[in-house]
């Protein structure tokens, strides 16, 4: 049995997020799968069924430059937001 | 006999026991995908029979649940195809499903050109649901081609396609399908 990892977009032009898997013996059994688990009710325009070994998968960042300041993690801008505002003396505008 | 009668009701008894002998197979297929694939199918056909029920009930002024269960089990009109418990001979549940779908597919054909603009529409809607059950026999088919289980139960299953009328074991079966609808006589459920 293969796996195979199953993305669908929803509309035209839209991107094709991931919606799970089906495991099948082969490609035609993958499609008749993707197809039932996936498609069959209006909730996708197009489908891709891709073996879950042809998907490269990377997950360890190297930060090779050391550069810190690259990085916007560290800067809570709701606080220093907060503060600006009450050095000013306004509001935080309503919710839209 | 009305046209309706004489043309639907052997089809709908067909999708009926149909349904039910393959939702025999929920929860065990051979594997899980197949499971969820294999019950809907089972679940298409009786949705089809439903239908087709209706069709004939709205002529004679019956309803479609008095023509799935309240009949006699020899006024059934199935074919003998469809009739037989495979469970676990998946080979068999596969070469039924192969048989059945190739008349199905002509059988339709015909009632999409009926007259009866009802029927006709019916018919291209169930076909709809059926390209997918086509292409689901169709893989099975190329998948078990080289295996020998399979040629023989194409060749044992064939001959019973055009047989129609209940066999001695439909009367276990009618008596299962029926049980919930006569345990309360007269519910309107």
């Amino acid at each position: 049995m293969i796996v195979y990892e199953v993305f669908r977009q929803e509309r035209k032009g839209q991107p094709f997020a991931h919606a799970g898997s089906v495991g099948a013996p082969d490609a035609a059994f993958a499609e008749a799968y993707a197809r039932e688990q996936y498609g069959r009710r209006g909730e996708s325009v197009a489908l891709w069924v891709v073996p879950r070994d042809s998907v490269m998968q990377i997950e360890e960042f190297v930060d090779e430059l050391q550069r810190n300041y690259h990085r916007v993690d560290g800067y809570p801008l709701k606080e220093k937001l907060k503060e600006a505002r009450e050095r000013a003396g306004t509001a935080p505008p309503a919710d839209r | 006999m009305s046209e309706r009668e004489r043309l639907l009701l052997p089809i709908a008894d067909d999708e009926l026991v149909l349904g039910w002998r393959n939702s025999e197979w929920t929860g065990i297929a051979p594997f899980l995908e197949e499971d969820v694939a294999f019950s809907s199918i089972a679940q298409n056909e009786i949705g089809h029979a439903r239908a087709l029920y209706q069709l004939v009930a709205d002529e004679l002024g019956t309803t479609a649940d008095e023509l799935a269960f309240d009949r006699s089990p020899d006024d059934y009109q199935c074919s003998r195809l469809v009739q037989p418990r495979l469970v676990p001979d998946w080979a068999r549940t596969i070469a039924r499903h192969v048989l059945y779908e190739e008349a199905d597919a002509k059988r339709l054909e015909e009632l999409k050109a009926s007259d009866d603009s009802e029927v006709a529409g019916l018919a291209a809607k169930i076909d709809r649901e059926e390209a997918y059950h086509r292409m689901h026999a169709q893989m099975w088919r190329d998948r078990l081609a080289d295996e020998p289980r399979f040629a023989e139960a194409l060749e044992e299953l064939r001959p019973l396609l055009d047989e129609r009328g209940t066999a001695p074991e439909f009367a276990e079966l009618w008596d299962e399908m029926t049980m919930v609808r006569r345990s309360v006589v007269g519910a309107t459920w």
